[in-house]
C-alpha cells in the first residue's frame, strides 16, 4: 500500500491541500491504484504548500507545491515510486532549508500523522512523561532549571524558576495552564504545534501539572485557530480514551484532567493575567502585578502559566536531559527557538535553530531574501510591539540579551520582512493604531496613550511642525513604557521609537517622503 | 488508534433562529465548568449567530450574575455580536506579516468591491466584513477567511473569485 502525505496544517488547507487530496484520493481510485492519504502537519516550509510525500523505500520523496491540476502529472510521472517531476525536491529529509535546521520541539510536525496515539508513541511521545512520572516534583523543576530553558511566549522568564514558585505556593488546589493564545502577527508556531504534534501538548502539560503539583490543566487556544481547537479537542478526548488523562495516568497514581477553552477574539488575552480572567468568563482586562499568578493566579489559586513552544521544550529536556537541551544556544539563551519567517519572504515558514544564528544568516540563508525581489528594508521581530530593524542592524545575533541591548526584543519568535516600499510613518501609526483597538482600557496611559500617539503621528506625516511633534511623540513613548500596567502599553513604543531612531527619515515629510 | 477530526466547518450554515426557549435548550445542555459567562455566550453565538440582546438577562439570571456583568463581557470581546451577522462572512487580515505583502491593497479592495466598511453588515443582510489582527497564516499573506474558510495568497482578484464562490455555495444550501 502506497502512503500518500497531504498536510491537514490550516495553512497548506489555505492554499489548497485539501482540494489536493481530494484530487489524489480520486485519481487514485480511477487508475485502481492502492493508496492511503495521511492528513499530516506542515513540515513548514510554506512556500512549497501544498507539499505532498510519498513514502518510498528510501525515505520520504516531496513534491510541491501541488496544484489538483498537477496531480495526473504526478501520477504519470510515477510519484507513487518516487519519480523525478519538475514540482520534485527530493527526499525531504535532505532538502537544505529543513537539514540545516535543530528540529527539537518540531520533530514530530509533519512527519506523523498528528491524530494517530501510535504515530506519537513510535515517534518519541510519552517518554518524557514516563521518565517525569519517576521523579520528584522538585525533581522535575530542577531539570527545566538546569536546561536554561527560558519562556517562549516573549517574557523570557526561567521556566524552572516559576514551576518552582507555584510548586512552593501554599495550597492544595493549583493549576497549569497553556497559554495558547498566539496573537502576534507574523507568529504560527504555537498553532502549527498544536494542528501537528497535538499529543505534545497534552503530554507537556500533564508533567506541567506533576512538577507543581496540579491537577487539572487548562488550554486557552485563540478563536482565530480553528482547526487548532478542533485537533486539541480531538487528541485530548482520544487520550482520555487511552488513560493518559483523568485519574490514574499510564497508569500511576497522578490524577491530571485538561480541557480546551477558547478566546473570543482579544489580543490582550495573550497578556497572562488579562487570559487569566477570560478564563474565569470575564473581560480581558489585566491584572496588577504583584500578586504573580504563581501565587494567585486561576480562581486565585497557585497557577504555571505557559506557552505552547515552552512547554515543548520542556518535553525535550526531560526526554532527553537537560544537558542535551542546553548545550544548543548562546550566553543565557539556551536551547533552540521556532523562528517563524513571515511577511514578504521568498522562503517563510519555520525555522528552527539554536539561539545565536544572526538576523542576516536568517534572511539570507532560509528566507532567500523577499518576495517581491526588492531589497528588504526593515524586520520586525516578536510581533506588533517589537522594534522595526533596519539593515545596518541586521548582523545582531538572534539571542535575548542582544536583541534587549538594541532596544529590540525576539518575543515570540517572529520575524517579518519588509522591502523597500513599506512607509514606516504607516507602520509607526499602526503600532499605535493597534494599540488603541486592542487595549483593556484599564490603565490610562494604554488607553488614551495610543489614542494620542495616533493623532501625534498623523501630524508629523501632515507635516505640522514636525520637530515639536516628533519631541511630543518621544515623550508621549516615554510615558508609556513607564506608566503602562502591562506589556501591551508598555512596549507599544517600541516599534514606535525603532522607526524614530532608524527610519526617521520617513516621518520628516517637509523632505520630500511620500505616503 | 485514529480519531477523526470534524468535517468541513461552514459557520454560516444553519443557525437557528433566535427564541428564547432554543436559548434556555442551548444554556441547559453546555456541561457545569468553572468561569461559564464567556463559554455560555459563545455557545448562544454558535446557536443563533449572534448573542441577541435578549439573551443578555437570560444569562445573567442564569449565572446570578447582573446585567452589566453580562453586558460587559458581550461587549469586550471582538468576536461576539449583538446582531445577526451577514450570510457571508468576510474577515480580511490587517497584521503587519500581511500588510508587508499588500494587505492595505487587499482590504481597500475589500471596501470598495462589498460596499461595506469593516465591522459593517450590508443593507440586504448579504455580507458581513471584519477586519482581524492575524490568522497565522503569515508566510502565504494575504489572508482572508470566508465564511470560516482560511485563504492564502489573495490579492484582488482572488478575492473576487472567492465571493463569487461564496455567493455561490450560499444560493446552494
Amino acid at each position: 500500500m502506497n502512503i500518500v502525505y497531504v498536510p491537514r496544517d490550516s495553512s497548506a488547507r489555505s492554499v489548497g491541500a485539501d482540494e489536493v487530496a481530494a484530487a489524489i484520493e480520486q485519481l487514485a481510485a480511477s487508475r485502481g491504484d492502492a493508496l492511503e492519504v495521511v492528513r499530516n502537519g506542515s513540515r513548514g516550509l510554506m512556500w512549497l504548500e501544498p507539499l505532498v510525500e510519498v513514502m518510498t523505500e528510501q525515505g520520504r520523496v516531496a513534491y510541491g507545491p501541488v496544484t489538483p491540476d498537477d496531480v495526473a502529472g504526478l501520477f504519470e510521472a510515477g510519484f507513487l515510486e518516487g519519480a523525478t517531476h519538475e514540482l520534485g525536491h527530493g527526499l525531504t529529509e535532505v532538502i537544505p532549508w529543513l537539514a540545516e535546521q535543530d528540529r527539537l520541539t518540531f520533530s514530530r510536525v509533519g512527519v506523523v500523522d498528528p491524530m494517530s496515539l501510535e504515530d506519537y508513541k513510535i515517534h518519541g511521545g510519552l517518554v518524557a512523561l514516563q521518565r517525569a512520572l519517576t521523579m520528584t516534583p522538585l525533581q522535575i523543576c530542577d531539570e527545566v532549571t538546569e536546561s536554561g530553558l527560558r519562556g517562549r511566549g516573549g517574557a523570557g522568564f526561567p521556566t524552572g524558576v516559576k514551576w518552582r514558585t507555584v510548586l512552593d505556593a501554599p495550597g492544595t488546589e493549583k493549576f497549569v495552564v497553556c497559554n495558547a493564545d498566539e496573537g502576534d502577527s507574523g507568529t504560527f508556531a504555537d498553532r502549527m504545534l498544536m494542528e501537528g504534534d497535538p499529543f505534545m501538548l497534552i503530554e507537556a502539560m500533564i508533567i506541567a501539572g506533576i512538577a507543581v503539583g496540579a491537577h487539572e490543566g487548562f488550554v486557552y487556544i485563540r478563536s482565530e485557530y480553528p482547526d487548532a481547537v478542533d485537533a486539541m479537542r480531538a487528541a485530548t478526548a482520544s487520550a482520555y480514551q487511552a488513560g493518559w488523562l483523568g485519574p490514574r495516568v499510564l497508569g500511576s497514581d497522578v490524577t491530571f484532567d485538561l480541557e480546551i477553552r477558547v478566546g473570543a477574539g482579544a489580543y490582550i488575552c495573550g497578556e497572562e493575567t488579562a487570559m487569566l480572567e477570560s478564563l474565569e468568563g470575564k473581560r480581558g482586562v489585566v491584572r496588577a502585578k504583584p500578586p504573580l499568578p504563581a501565587i494567585e493566579g486561576l480562581f486565585a489559586r497557585p497557577t504555571a502559566i505557559n506557552n505552547v513552544l515552552s512547554l515543548a521544550s520542556v518535553l525535550v529536556v526531560l526526554a532527553r536531559g537537560a544537558e542535551f537541551y542546553r548545550d544548543f544556544g548562546v550566553g543565557r539563551s539556551r536551547g533552540t527557538q521556532a523562528f517563524q519567517l513571515a511577511g514578504n519572504v521568498s522562503r517563510g515558514g519555520i525555522v528552527e535553530t539554536a539561539f545565536g544564528i544572526t538576523l542576516a544568516e536568517m534572511l539570507e540563508k532560509f528566507a532567500g531574501g523577499s518576495a517581491s525581489g526588492r531589497p528588504i528594508r526593515a524586520v520586525q521581530v516578536g510581533g506588533p510591539l517589537g522594534a522595526y530593524l533596519a539593515p545596518s542592524q541586521f548582523g545582531l545575533p538572534l539571542d535575548y540579551e542582544a536583541f534587549a541591548q538594541a532596544g529590540a526584543m525576539l518575543g515570540h519568535g517572529g520575524i517579518v520582512v519588509f522591502d523597500d516600499t513599506v512607509d514606516m510613518a504607516a507602520q509607526a501609526r499602526f503600532a499605535m493604531e493597534f494599540c488603541a483597538v486592542e487595549s483593556c482600557g484599564k490603565c490610562t496611559p494604554c488607553r488614551v496613550g495610543a489614542v494620542r500617539g495616533v493623532e501625534v503621528i498623523d501630524r508629523i506625516i501632515a507635516g505640522e511642525d514636525t520637530a515639536a511633534n516628533i519631541a511630543l511623540l518621544e515623550d508621549l513613548c516615554e510615558l508609556m513604557t513607564d506608566g503602562s500596567l502591562c506589556a501591551m502599553g508598555g512596549l507599544t513604543p517600541q516599534p514606535v521609537r525603532s522607526v524614530l531612531q532608524y527610519f526617521s527619515e520617513d516621518l520628516d515629510r517637509s523632505k520630500g517622503a511620500q505616503l | 488508534m485514529t480519531v477523526e477530526l470534524p468535517a468541513e466547518r461552514d459557520v454560516s450554515a444553519n443557525y437557528v433562529t433566535w427564541s428564547e426557549e432554543a436559548a434556555r435548550e442551548v444554556i441547559r445542555a453546555l456541561p457545569a465548568q468553572r468561569g461559564p459567562l464567556l463559554p455560555m455566550l459563545q455557545a448562544l453565538q454558535e446557536t443563533f449567530g449572534y448573542v441577541h440582546p435578549s439573551a443578555v438577562a437570560l444569562v445573567a439570571n442564569e449565572l446570578n450574575l447582573s446585567r452589566a456583568d453580562v453586558h460587559g463581557v458581550l461587549t469586550f470581546y471582538a468576536d461576539l455580536r449583538s446582531s445577526p451577522p451577514g450570510e457571508m462572512r468576510v474577515q480580511v487580515c490587517r497584521g503587519e506579516a500581511c500588510q508587508s505583502v499588500g494587505g492595505h491593497t487587499l482590504a481597500e479592495h475589500a471596501v470598495s468591491s462589498l460596499g461595506v466598511g469593516f465591522a459593517e453588515t450590508a443593507g440586504d443582510g448579504s455580507v458581513t466584513l471584519d477586519e482581524v489582527f492575524c490568522l497565522g497564516n503569515c508566510a502565504l499573506g494575504p489572508t482572508v477567511r470566508v465564511n470560516g474558510r482560511l485563504h492564502g495568497r489573495v490579492h484582488a482578484a482572488k478575492f473576487d473569485q472567492l465571493l463569487r464562490d461564496g455567493a455561490r455555495r450560499e444560493r446552494a444550501t
